[in-house]
């Protein structure tokens, strides 16, 4: 009868593709998260492919959902730009969530008026913007900031994350600490309630959309705006100095003390030269591999991936406009992905 | 006889999985929707506060932005898929030309919705972008007014070929006893047809307006992702459809996730209401002409 | 009577204003046809069938993974929609006035009302939940709860349609029951069947909202349905979002693979309906 046949045809692929997987070495790995680094990972994991023969498939559905598809166990790793609070650590008490930082980004302030000049702003300026307060581009604030621009009298239009998104994070983050205004209202988060503007889903979203509406302004991770031929501008950080984004601005910002989980927050820097809006962007995963029915092979390929990042993969950073991690933190990166276990025995020695 | 036993039984099995995918769908959305609702009571669907950093969530924002994508979109198709409808029940029945009028309606249901999605962004967004400048709105292009205009040409065929239906069933001799007397075929479209097939348009609306409040990827794309009431018609929004499509995958906290799914359960009873209303209406209505 | 020359008048402008509507109602689907093959076509070439998609900045690739997802994520929700569909439709069509068809029949409409989103929305809770990971059956389950509810549908239409002598014969020549449904009146009804499951494998092909917590995408090429898979849908809807333009070159390329498709299952099933009818 058909339907059997059918029904047994099913099953029978069903139980194929089981053997298929108890018999065959691991080949792929799954991981999905920030878009902040996706361009990066992209390259990464093409060339790891090549290498190693090893696919990993890395799906930039915004830092949030990274969190959320590992606390689910539906991916092997996460990806996020905003390290876990300890409420979120805490949804996971028996098996330890470990964070560490695969590279350098900046949140650029990127923007479409004619002729695209490069501009000055302060946090005022920006959270005034964001805040909804200044609406348009010949406001006398930017004006005084950006007297050899010729500003057109056009209606700020804000554009911002739609999906909870890391980006958003380090952003909100940043004007949170300079601006009480703003920590007020909105506060700091991966989703936010926006006071204005409209959204865009990912990093390649809200670059598409500024791109396409004149008198746009929001805020993209610096790779994407490079890539777009998109404008940014220069920010005044602490020290007072107006500083352009610039791979050297960026790992001069981390010339910090990096806590031994790598949970740190470098926006606002106190470096002279160092520019505001930078973070690390970090990966995070089990310190148990064991969990899930999950097979050795597969912890291990996972922990050789981890590694690879750090190391290999960090000669390719520059070359797509991420920062390099300074040695010091490759050295903690390297002590948390070791103390990574399977059974409760270390993986890697 | 255990052959036709064994038959039916493998009939009656076949039913029950349907009815039970039916069934737990229901229930897992009741137990996902719990939590959320259980934390927000009927407040939920009343509050206009989305805010995931406080984890408070109200889903008025989202039912606003439904409503008036939907309505709008139906105000705006009503007359093209009536036109339709009248071209091919009335003015030609037959021919070539009707069954390939007949074949493109069919062809604009097919077309996946993402791909409307697309154009839409690449060149109805900037279309409509350009007349907000016209106009001295803000031009964000994107918005309720764009995914209306979208959603307005996909809705077209499930009102045009259920109307076309029934004024197709319209009886003969009703329409010649009208001739007779002497009316104009605009006059008998009027005063005979369009009286009778009443029913059966408002069935044709019911269905389209369950495919619009669901529509979910054209939608997503060119409605603009804002979680406020939006102030205007041009304004970005978001539709308890797309909410869903951009917040599912990334919500970390129970209650946000939880949220989502609420939203998504009401949608569920939502369509589910208008679907059998629909139903109930053709099923009236042909019983009816039938006799 | 009003002057006969307004009556007229009004008869020839109401005839003008539905044609001229028609025409508008149909235009939009000429301008999209029209963008999306002109964009698309120029990507369309051997090493865009057969290649992967590249990372950003590197020129070329294409999408054979989404492809093979496509294929992969039809095949297991026909697998499970026609059996149970067709056996659904049988029991309908057989047993017309019971209570339990009478149900069944509102289940399925609601079904067929439910947005593709909550679609997605059930299969992730039932699938990708417990079995802890994105498949390439995740999507395929969620796809088959769409298609169900148009496969039991038509096939009850169609049965419907063949005259009850027919069965009548065969039962009057001594042919059980069982064997008269399965030997004599899917037979007969198998055009509109088939035709009506092509239908429903058009319509699952272009659906995206169902796979994005689901399918979930893969940029690499996958062919185990328990790993995450592309499909061409959502390769179309990720890659339109991008800013680059290479990624939309892929993107326009894909629709109108995408658009073929659903064409062709379409045209398909329309012959079928045509060629095999059964006359009575």
């Amino acid at each position: 009868m058909s339907k059997k046949f059918i029904v047994n045809l099913m099953l029978g692929a069903l139980m194929l593709t089981g053997l298929l997987q108890a018999t065959g070495g691991v080949k792929d790995l799954t991981g999905a998260g920030a878009t902040f680094p996706y361009p990066l990972y992209a390259r990464w994991f093409d060339i790891y492919h090549n290498e190693t023969g090893i696919q990993v498939n890395y799906q930039a559905i915004g830092s949030g959902g990274g969190i959320r598809q590992l606390l689910n166990k539906t991916v092997d790793f996460g990806g996020t730009d905003a390290f876990m609070n300890d409420r979120e650590l805490a949804k996971s008490p028996e098996n330890p969530i470990l964070h560490f930082p695969t590279c350098l980004g900046a949140v650029v302030i990127t923007y479409n008026i004619p002729g695209n000049p490069e501009l000055k702003l302060t946090p005022k300026v920006i959270s005034g913007i964001f805040l909804g307060k200044i609406t348009r581009w010949n406001d006398p604030k930017l004006v005084q900031l950006n007297p050899e621009v010729k500003l057109p009298s056009q209606k700020i239009v804000v554009v911002h994350r739609s999906d909870g998104s890391g980006t958003t994070f380090v952003f909100s983050d940043y004007l949170s600490k300079v601006s009480k205004e703003w920590a007020r209202r909105v506060g700091k988060g991966k989703s936010l309630r926006w006071p204005v503007g409209l959204g865009g889903k990912g990093n390649p979203g809200v670059a598409g959309l500024i791109k396409q509406i004149s008198g746009s302004i929001g805020y993209v991770e610096l790779a994407f705006a490079e890539k777009n031929n998109l404008p940014y501008a220069s920010i005044k950080n602490k020290h007072g100095k107006f500083i352009k984004p610039t791979l050297k601005s960026i790992s001069l910002a981390a010339k910090v003390n990096i806590p031994p989980d790598t949970r740190v927050s470098i926006t606002d820097t106190e470096a002279p030269e160092g520019y505001p809006i930078a973070s690390f962007t970090w990966i995070i995963f089990y310190r148990e591999q064991n969990y899930g029915k999950r097979s050795y092979e597969r912890a291990k390929e996972l922990i050789n991936l981890f590694w690879w990042m750090i190391h290999q993969g960090q000669q390719y950073n520059e070359d797509l406009l991420y920062g390099k991690l300074p040695a010091p933190v490759i050295k903690t990166a390297e002590k948390i992905i070791k103390s990574a276990t399977y059974n409760g025995k270390p993986i890697l020695r | 006889m255990k052959g036709k036993r064994a038959f039916k039984l493998s009939l009656i099995i076949a039913v029950l999985i349907v009815a039970i995918i039916f069934f737990a769908a229901a229930i897992s959305l009741t137990l996902g929707s719990l939590p959320a609702l259980k934390e927000f009571g009927w407040k939920f669907f009343f509050s206009k506060e989305w805010d995931p950093v406080s984890d408070r969530f109200g889903a008025l924002p989202f039912l606003v932005g439904t409503l008036l994508t939907s309505f709008l979109a139906l105000i705006i198709s009503l007359p093209l898929s009536l036109s339709i409808s009248i071209l091919l029940g009335e003015y030609m029945k037959n021919g070539r030309f009707s069954s390939t009028v007949k074949s493109l309606v069919d062809l604009i249901a097919a077309v996946p919705s993402v791909i409307y999605g697309f154009w839409g962004l690449e060149v109805l967004v900037p279309f409509v972008r350009n007349l907000e400048i016209k106009f001295g709105i803000v031009p964000y292009g994107v918005g309720i007014f764009t995914a209306s205009l979208i959603l307005s040409f996909m809705i077209i065929p499930n009102t045009a070929s259920l109307a076309r239906e029934v004024i197709e069933l319209v009886p003969g001799d009703l329409k010649e006893a009208a001739y007779s007397l002497g009316a104009t075929r605009y006059e008998v479209i009027k005063k005979v047809t369009l009286p009778y097939a009443r029913s059966g348009i408002l069935a044709g609306i019911l269905l389209s307006l369950g495919r619009a409040l669901g529509e979910t990827m054209a939608v997503t794309m060119v409605i603009g992702n804002n979680n406020n009431i939006p102030k205007n018609l041009f304004y970005p929004a978001n539709t308890m459809a797309s909410v869903i499509a951009n917040e599912f995958t990334e919500a970390t906290g129970d209650i946000y996730y939880s949220s989502l799914i609420a939203i998504g359960f009401a949608l569920f009873l939502v369509t589910a209401l208008f679907g059998i209303l629909g139903r109930y209406i053709i099923n009236k209505t042909t019983i009816k002409i039938a006799k | 009577m009003k002057g006969i020359r307004l009556r007229i008048l009004k008869d020839r402008a109401f005839k003008f204003a539905i044609y001229l509507l028609s025409l508008l109602s149909l235009t939009p689907l000429f301008l999209i046809m029209f963008y999306t093959f002109r964009k698309g076509l120029k990507a369309i070439n051997l090493q865009f069938l057969t290649h992967l998609p590249k990372p950003v900045g590197v020129e070329g690739g294409g999408i054979s993974n989404a492809i093979v997802g496509t294929f992969l994520l039809v095949t297991i929700a026909s697998a499970i929609s026609i059996p149970i569909g067709v056996w659904a439709g049988i029991y309908l069509s057989e047993n017309k006035r019971s209570w339990i068809s009478e149900f069944l029949r509102i289940t399925v409409d609601i079904l067929q009302a439910i947005p593709s989103i909550v679609i997605g929305i059930i299969a992730y809770l039932w699938v990708v939940k417990p079995m802890g990971r994105f498949s390439a059956l995740s999507g395929g389950i969620a796809l088959a709860i769409m298609m169900l509810p148009i496969v039991v549908r038509n096939t009850e239409e169609v049965l419907r349609l063949i005259p009850p002598y027919l069965k009548e014969a065969s039962l009057a020549l001594g042919v059980p029951y069982h064997r008269t449904i399965i030997k004599v009146i899917i037979p007969a009804g198998i055009p509109g069947i088939v035709s009506g499951i092509l239908l429903g494998i058009s319509r699952i092909a272009g659906e995206t909202a169902p796979l994005l917590f689901t399918a979930f995408g893969n940029q690499f090429m996958n062919w185990n349905i328990m790993k995450p898979v592309n499909a061409l849908p959502l390769l179309i809807f990720n890659y339109a979002m991008s800013p680059y333009d290479e990624w939309k070159r892929l993107a326009w390329g894909a629709s109108v693979v995408l658009i073929l498709l659903v064409l062709a299952g379409n045209i398909i099933s329309r012959m079928v309906a045509k060629k095999w009818k059964v006359q009575f």
